[in-house]
């Protein structure tokens, strides 16, 4: 098996060339809509890319993207463990929540304790909201997507209800909550920022998602327990039968991406978000993690780049209205890109399309992906 | 009493309407649900539809050709859906996920460059559903108040409960019907008999955003006369869930639907009237929800090849 991998076999089978090309399809459709309705594609694209040619810009993409990429990784690991947490948003919500009210009870903490406090507290609280739903699932039965949904709604709802306690809510006319307590802030000091030219809300949430990234990886890879969470994910009757306890894998799957969940809303507000609005409808970080997982293809490494990605859209985004652009631009560049990477499974077909006039048998042994032969 | 009898009109008057979008959506999510393909991407279908809906309505001054083309509208993601995963063995989840981004987002881009603003003119009184027997009944009296809070509806709640016996008969009574199911449960069995499984399940994914779209233009074509970005926030999930709810059939669907809608009446009433917090009492259609799964519901059973991608030559 020497023979040199043509350009076919190249494309078809890197995953990463996949993600590219729908990365480039998602720009160009998005061209194509821009061009449709009259707007000028160059000012569009141009102000998307202008946004990170200045060391500003580029902080601000980071300090985006840094609860994206946990959120991502919070839906990435429940993908690789079989559920579909469709319920990062919840945690999120709750996870934010958490740190704010830990922030304001215990404000006078010094910062080297309250900061790793809050973050235990909205992880404690975002695993809990994975582990009520996966109780639900394997005492009553009841699917996961579906009280998923529920507990979603019921979370923004009780946020929207802390919010508004006399003691947490804002002295003036906001309706939000009281501003994080600044022992609990991750923001750089002022004159750090000033002096580096960095943007104003720097901070280092990254390092965070960065531990989180290598934490997820070294439980999938690395552990006992990301193999048994992983078999089950494959095959649960077959973990089962291989002595694997698959109830007490789901809840801890669901534990594990609930903290996650918990901590990227952590990261949120007590790096750029700062306190908590009461919403009118959600704010779609945890859809946002779906998003990125999808991108990412659900690998830890590429949850990382697929956030900063995103991060770099919604930062660019917020700066298309300058040139007539609407925002929901964004929308549909990343709806298109998840729709190509959905459908890259036509890219595999390339090889196929090649080979099959040269290769008329294939002895049994030799080829793994052949089912068609051993199935005769 | 007099109150009684009014406030428990207003309350079935706001599940009514409550329930109708649902209630659409969810029949949409039964046909692809249950042909063995799953549509996460239901809202993004209902907020095409709820925007092509108005703007039609609006441009035509016709609310049944604005209707009729929410459906469409939403058909046509269907269709987008449909090619992904039927036809090319896309992930369902990755490919829903993708509609429900390319759906609000081609809707409120498309609300900026016609209306200059992300908001759509509101429809005028007779470019709005129209109510059915309205002024059928003497308001003057209780008993009439009552009866004009529940049957002077808007005609889009009539027909979709016509819809659920339709979709009832179609999916137990009819051959069509009987193929579809059995899609979704065994398709290399269908197959074998001669059943065309991807264009069976090509045609329900479209049917699925076909309902699902008439499901969002009733959203901005009754109560609230036009599309905003917020118009649509979640309902599609809720379908979604009331489709597991009532165990993937649409007499289940309708159960999780009213339950879903009445919880929903129920907060506006209290909402108005009790000094209770009005986040609490919104919590309370989610919280019935997760209670009711566990008392009486229970486990779903999702249909076996559901979420598989159909490969012919397996």
């Amino acid at each position: 098996m020497t023979k040199r991998k043509g350009f076919l076999d190249f494309i078809s089978e890197s995953t990463f060339i996949h993600i590219l090309l729908s990365v480039l399809f998602g720009f160009l459709v998005g061209a194509m809509f821009l061009k449709i309705m009259g707007l000028s594609i160059t000012a569009a694209y141009g102000r998307l890319l202008n946004s990170v040619t200045s060391l500003k810009g580029i902080s601000y993409v980071i300090v985006y993207s840094a609860p994206y990429i946990v959120a991502g990784l919070s839906v990435a690991f429940s993908f690789k463990t079989g559920v579909f947490n469709i319920g990062a948003e919840g945690q999120f919500v709750m996870g934010s929540m958490a740190a704010v009210v830990t922030s304001l009870l215990c404000s006078s903490l010094p910062k080297p304790l309250l900061i790793p406090l809050c973050f235990l507290i909205a992880m404690a609280v975002g695993a809990l909201w994975g582990i009520i739903v996966g109780i639900l699932k394997t005492k009553w039965g009841i699917n996961e997507v579906l009280s998923m949904i529920m507990f979603n709604w019921i979370a923004f709802y009780l946020s929207n209800f802390i919010a508004g306690i006399p003691a947490i809510k804002n002295e003036g006319t906001a309706e939000a909550t009281k501003n994080i307590a600044d022992n609990a802030s991750l923001l750089f000091s002022k004159d750090f920022i000033k002096s580096v030219g960095l943007c104003p809300t720097a901070n280092w949430g990254i390092l965070m998602a960065v531990a989180a990234m290598l934490l997820v990886w070294f439980i999938i890879e690395k552990t006992t327990l990301g193999y048994e969470l992983k078999a089950v994910g494959f095959n649960k009757f077959a973990a089962e039968y291989g002595g694997i306890n698959v109830n007490r894998s789901i809840l801890t799957a669901l534990a594990i991406s609930g903290a996650l969940g918990g901590l990227a809303g952590a990261l949120q507000v007590m790096g750029m978000g700062k306190r908590i609005s009461i919403f009118t409808s959600q704010e779609g970080f945890g859809f946002a993690g779906i998003v990125v997982a999808l991108i990412g293809v659900s690998n830890p490494f590429g949850v990382f780049v697929a956030g900063l990605f995103y991060g770099f859209l919604m930062y660019g985004g917020s700066k298309l209205n300058l040139e007539g652009v609407p925002t929901q631009l964004i929308n549909v560049i990343v709806g298109t890109v998840v729709f190509f990477i959905a459908i890259s499974v036509i890219f595999r077909s390339f090889k196929n399309l090649k080979k099959k006039p040269q290769k008329p048998s294939i002895p049994q042994s030799a080829s793994t992906d052949n089912k068609g032969v051993a199935e005769s | 009493m007099t109150n009684f009898w009014n406030s428990f009109g207003i309350i079935l008057f706001a599940t009514l309407i409550y329930t109708t979008p649902l209630l659409y959506a969810a029949l949409g999510s039964c046909f692809s649900e249950v042909s063995g393909v799953v549509n996460i991407g239901i809202e993004g279908m209902m907020t095409a539809g709820a925007f092509t809906g108005t703007v039609v309505a609006h441009f035509t001054g016709n609310p049944w050709i604005g209707f009729l083309c929410g459906g469409l509208a939403g058909a046509f993601f269907g269709m987008l859906h449909a090619l992904a995963t039927v036809n090319l063995g896309a992930d369902q989840t990755i490919a829903g996920t993708a509609i429900n981004m390319l759906g609000p987002g081609l809707a409120i881009m498309t609300a900026k460059v016609l209306f200059d603003s992300t908001d759509t003119v509101p429809l005028t009184a007779s470019q709005k559903m129209p109510k059915l027997f309205s002024g059928a009944f003497d308001t003057t009296t209780v008993f009439g108040r009552f009866m004009d809070n529940v049957f002077a509806n808007y005609a889009s709640t009539y027909l979709v409960f016509l819809a659920v016996l339709l979709v009832w008969f179609i999916f137990y009574k009819t051959r069509f019907g009987l193929r579809l199911r059995a899609c979704g449960e065994h398709p290399q069995a269908c197959e074998t008999l001669g059943i065309n499984v991807i264009s069976m399940r090509f045609a329900c994914v479209c049917i699925s955003g076909f309902l699902a779209g008439l499901g969002g233009a009733c959203v901005t074509m009754t109560v609230s006369t036009q599309f905003r970005p917020i118009s649509i926030v979640g309902q599609g999930f809720i379908a979604i869930a009331a489709v597991i709810f009532g165990k993937f059939r649409p007499q289940g669907a309708l159960i999780g639907c009213l339950l879903f809608g009445f919880c929903s009446g129920l907060k506006v009433v209290l909402g108005g009237s009790s000094g209770v917090n009005m986040h609490l009492i919104s919590m309370i259609p989610y919280v019935v929800t997760v209670l009711a799964l566990i008392l009486f519901v229970g486990k779903s059973r999702v249909p076996s090849a559901n979420g598989k991608p159909y490969i012919k030559s397996k």
